[in-house]
């Protein structure tokens, strides 16, 4: 890809993708593939223990302990505004590092690692849902499904405004 | 020795020994520009220094061969190896001369001239090596940048030299009488040695520069290591024969000590922070031509040594505010009637797991009609809406971005410079900053710190299937009620309630409070429960929790930032099982359920400006009796609540009586529409005064409120304090202390005690009695009301007013009075500042005066002595009261 390529890009992709290739963690939630830069990933974990936080944004599930750390825990399906999994549901969580605190967000299924190409990299279609807008850094055109990128700062930035 | 000087000498060792192993490289190579800009620093540094430890010898030394090396640096000189040797020399003498302060804490005898003159004719190019050829050095030779700053050090050390008992060195050294200098030299020459071989220095090798880095790793593997401990000790609990009992028991002392230790290493008293705080203080006072008294209390108040380092620059721009803005010229302060000199007031303690740092000053507040023109010049609002803002409000526009550098540029005496980078640093640390400020009367800053990093002691308690931790510091006591026994809970409306040793406690229910939605208390009657008696400040709450466990030592973390906004946790941490647990914040819980008097955060300000606009909140305990309108007495005022059953009622002498705890009560239906059958219950409000108790038999409970207290129509029915809005109901406010003295009078002279009446109030002179005058300060109309009635049936007559402002405006009138009663806590001016007015007024300076508070420290009546009040009381003390106002009267006037 020449420079001049690079130059038209979506000015809104800029800050995370700069490179012609990229990795991601793919996740599943209610049927839709999300991805996760790769380099924001800590840790993915199975089902975990949470404590409740009382009077926490419903958003927020509670908090674990990962190894010592701390880690709030975040409900993704309630952000993105999608029913609750059912109580005997299995569900898994992808660890973020986010300033200098581990935050964990509570998906369905974690997927594989995905590395994609720059020019398969779309912003987000105009009609998005605003929630999803919102918190979305942009979509990629994958093979037979669309892959949309989390924003993983302005869905923790968003929690913190809610309340 | 001074811990400064200790610092110095640490400091300063340290970089001349680093300076040991490139000097070695400055014969082969003389010019290079980094060891010599190297050791120029070094010698400004401890110049500097210097000239604030007061150590004019060691000063001079560096104050000249800092000259000479910014020459070298400048690059107007080279380096020659004679140079080179002078260099030396120069280092030499300075670190002598710091192996003499070390070990006798003065700087030696004898003086430096010789080295000095030598130094000094390189510097101006006088000396036998530039003679001829860089004469151009004598004109750039003012511009090297020892030579601007000579004159101002220099007044500086003879200022605080005269001045300041605080540096005995440099007087010693003037005192002393300079030996002749070739003897002198003699003599330096042989300690010159001597600190040769001693150049490696006692006091660096006892003490270790350590990065913070380090110690926050070891502490955050010690606090790990305690977790682990903790779950090891969990389960050698569960099986007590295991062997590793013993091993464990040592483990866990040794990881105590540890952590004690490691603890240890980062705490740092405050003071370290306030050490140059008095000496700005002087220099301000000296520039600006005032008078500043700098009053530290709570040096040794210990705090993480991150958030010291993080709040020392806001406290000494805080300070120096205070002193450069705050403090008025000695002339305006005598205008304002003021003592010539200002007093600027930083205090630090520790309050409910957090540091509280204040610093208040007399000056002259901060000026509104200014700050108000600057809000709305700047746009940060309308005219109108800074209309309707309260004084609190517009203050805390000092604290905007931007307002600041706008106030400098027109230079208006207001606080704006940088209070907002203050306020930003102090937030950082997860710290809040108040302020209160009266115009003309002073200003206060108070920082409240939360201790981030620290590991506390912890009751770990249970409700709705939840687990949370309690700081222990803040835990008074534990009970257990269950609702048949005699410790139960009550209800009062929705208001649950406990009779805690004659007192009401007010219980908040962790259950609802947390919203934790499980079973509702009120079903469960309550049974079997725990209450933790939490005390914040003066104000004592319980909490009720299904179960309480154990007690645990917990780390305190920081909750995530996007958690910063729930007030009810100070943090959470991982217990010994390894779950994450929440930390509840009894300063939190203190504040959303109703006390008023918790400092409040910076942006609850409309919260602020209602509690300290003078509308005190007061408990109210809303009942009726006879009709249906609504009756309020003070909670405060009353001691228990009791259901008395008709039939045990007792008549004598006209006197219904019950038996009560031993004793006979007797029992005043509240008024005679009050149907006091025989069958039956009816609720009995007992107010217990001096051992002896009252009942008053009502209808119904129905309420207790916190509400501002309004009277809106005043009655001069007796027993009525007339009526006020509460609830949204007129509801008559009860003045207790009549129903009391119906009562009280007979039961003294049933007891064979005569009533105040004639025990203390009036004096008798010649036979005629006459009514000795007082004057009531209170800010609440409850309290006036409540105490004019016991006063005036004292036998006093009584003046009330609300305000200081209003009582001083008697004394201008000319009003004379015989003893003067103030509250402490009010609006405007508070009772110090009152007192000290009075102290200094001409027409009342001799009158005694009693101050009267519902709280008070041992800072606040000592505060309250100096202010200039003979007595102190506590509020509702009655008989001490009277008992006071008796003994003050006898002794006649003020005694300062």
């Amino acid at each position: 890809m020449s420079t001049n390529q690079t130059a038209t890009r979506q000015s809104d992709a800029l800050h995370v993708i700069s490179d012609t290739q990229k990795d991601f963690l793919t996740i599943n939630i209610n049927g839709q593939m999300f991805g996760i830069p790769i380099l924001q990933v800590q840790d993915v974990l199975g089902e975990i223990k949470v404590t409740r936080i009382p009077l926490s944004p419903p958003q927020i599930s509670g908090s674990l302990n990962l190894r010592g750390r701390i880690v709030t825990a975040i409900d993704v399906r309630k952000c993105l505004g999608l029913p609750p999994l059912e109580e005997t549901d299995k569900r898994m969580s992808v660890v973020v590092i986010h300033g200098d605190e581990l935050y964990s967000l509570i998906i369905d299924k974690v997927g594989d690692v995905l590395t994609l190409q720059e020019k398969e990299f779309e912003q987000n279609p105009a009609t998005l849902d605003v929630t999803w807008k919102s918190i979305s850094l942009g979509v990629y055109r994958l093979d037979g499904e669309i892959l949309v990128i989390l924003d993983v700062p302005k869905l923790l930035l968003s929690l913190q405004h809610t309340h | 020795m001074d811990d400064l000087i200790v610092e110095f000498l640490t400091e300063t060792n340290e970089s001349l020994q680093e300076l040991d192993t490139d000097l070695i490289t400055l014969e082969q190579n003389p010019n290079d520009k980094n060891l010599i800009s190297k050791i120029f620093r070094l010698m400004h540094t401890i110049k500097g220094t210097c000239g604030f430890l007061g150590l004019p010898r060691l000063e001079t030394v560096a104050h000249r061969a800092e000259n000479v090396m910014g020459r070298f640096r400048d690059g107007n000189l080279e380096v020659t190896p004679e140079y080179v040797s002078l260099i030396l020399e120069s280092l030499d003498r300075v670190r002598f001369l710091l192996g003499h302060i070390e070990a006798t804490s003065t700087e030696p005898e004898g003086s430096d001239a010789e080295l000095i003159e030598k130094l000094d004719a390189v510097y101006e190019g006088r000396d036998a090596f530039q003679n001829g050829g860089v004469a151009q050095a004598e004109v750039k030779a003012d511009e090297t940048s020892g030579g601007l700053e000579m004159p101002t050090f220099d007044d500086v050390r003879t200022m605080l030299a005269e001045q300041a008992p605080a540096a005995p060195v440099a007087e010693e050294h003037h005192a002393e009488p300079t030996p002749s200098v070739a003897e002198a030299q003699v003599k330096d020459h042989k300690e010159n040695k001597d600190s040769k071989e001693s150049a490696e220095s006692a006091i660096a090798n006892q003490s270790l520069r350590v990065s913070v880095d380090v110690l926050e790793n070891l502490m955050t593997m010690v606090s790990e290591l305690v977790l682990t401990r903790n779950q090891l000790m969990q389960i050698a609990r569960n099986d007590k024969d295991s062997g590793f009992v013993t091993p464990l028991q040592r483990l866990n002392h040794v990881v105590s000590d540890l952590q004690e230790g490691v603890m240890k290493t980062r705490m740092q008293p405050i003071g370290n922070a306030w050490a140059k705080l008095p000496r700005i203080i002087r220099d301000l006072s000296v520039e600006l031509g005032k008078k500043i008294d700098l009053v530290m209390v709570g040096q040794d108040t210990e705090l993480d040594r991150q958030v010291l380092e993080m709040i020392k620059d806001p406290l000494t721009h805080m300070v120096r505010n205070s002193g450069d803005h705050g403090i008025e010229t000695p002339a305006e302060r005598l205008k304002a009637g003021k003592t010539e000199t200002g007093t600027v007031h930083l205090r630090a303690y520790h309050e409910g797991g957090h540091i509280i740092i204040q610093i208040a000053d007399d000056g002259r507040g901060l000026p509104l009609e200014k700050i108000k023109k600057k809000i709305i010049q700047n746009g940060l609002a309308t005219e109108e809406e800074v209309a309707r803002m309260s004084a609190q409000q517009i203050q805390q526009y000092i604290f905007h971005a931007g307002f600041s550098t706008a106030d400098k540029v027109t230079s208006v005496s207001g606080r704006g410079v940088g209070m907002d980078v203050v306020r930003t640093n102090i937030e950082k640390i997860g710290g809040s900053i108040e302020m209160n400020s009266v115009e003309g009367k002073g200003s206060t800053f108070s920082i409240k710190i939360p201790l981030t990093l620290a590991i506390v002691s912890s009751l770990i308690v249970a409700v709705g299937g939840e687990r949370f931790a309690i700081p222990q510091l803040a835990v008074r006591e534990l009970v257990l009620v269950s609702q048949k026994s005699e410790h139960r809970i009550e209800m009062i409306k929705d208001t649950p309630v406990f009779r805690l040793r004659e007192k009401l406690l007010p219980l908040v229910s962790l259950n609802d409070l947390l919203k934790l939605g499980n079973d509702s208390h009120i079903s469960s009657g309550f049974d079997h429960k725990y209450i933790i008696v939490t005390q914040v400040g003066g104000y004592s709450f319980g909490l009720i929790v299904d179960q309480v466990f154990d007690t645990e030592e917990i780390v305190v973390k920081p909750v995530a930032k996007i958690l910063k906004d729930l007030t009810l946790f100070s943090g959470n941490t991982i217990l010994g099982d390894g779950s994450v647990i929440m930390i509840l914040d009894p300063g939190g819980i203190a504040k959303v359920t109703g006390e008023t008097s918790m400092p409040e955060d910076a942006d609850a300000t409309a919260k602020i400006s209602s509690s300290l606009g003078g509308e005190t909140k007061t408990s109210l305990l809303l009942f009726t009796a006879g009709n249906d309108a609504p009756k309020a007495v003070p909670l405060s005022i009353i001691s228990r609540l009791e259901n008395i059953e008709l039939s045990s009622i007792e008549h004598s002498d006209g006197q219904m009586l019950v038996q009560y705890r031993g004793t006979l009560m007797p029992l005043i239906p509240f008024n005679s529409s009050v149907q006091v059958g025989t069958e039956g219950q009816k609720p009995l409000l007992v107010f217990a005064d001096r051992g002896k108790s009252v009942g008053i038999i009502v209808d119904s409970i129905i309420d207790i409120r916190e509400e501002v207290i309004d009277v809106q129509v005043s009655q001069n029915k007796p027993g009525l304090v007339g009526s006020a809005i509460i609830s949204g109901k007129a509801t008559e406010i009860i003045e207790v202390m009549h129903y009391l003295n119906s009562v009280h009078g007979d039961w003294f002279k049933d007891h064979g005690d005569e009533p105040y009446l004639n025990q203390s109030g009036s004096d008798t002179v010649g036979g005629r009695p006459v009514a000795r005058k007082i004057l009531l300060v209170d800010d609440s109309p409850f309290f006036r009301n409540m105490l004019c009635p016991v006063l005036t049936v004292a036998g006093y007559d009584v003046v009330a007013v609300e305000s200081p402002i209003k009582a001083l405006e008697l004394s201008e009138r000319g009003d004379k009075f015989d003893l003067i009663i103030s509250d402490i806590e009010m609006p405007e001016m508070n009772g110090f500042d009152f007192a000290t007015k009075v102290r200094s007024s001409k027409e009342w300076q001799n009158i005694p005066m009693v101050a009267m508070t519902s709280h008070s420290t041992p800072e606040d009546i000592d505060h309250g002595y100096k202010s200039g009040f003979d007595r102190y009381i506590a509020k509702f003390d009655r008989e001490t009261l009277l008992d006071t106002i008796n003994r003050t009267l006898a002794l006649g006037g003020h005694q300062s």
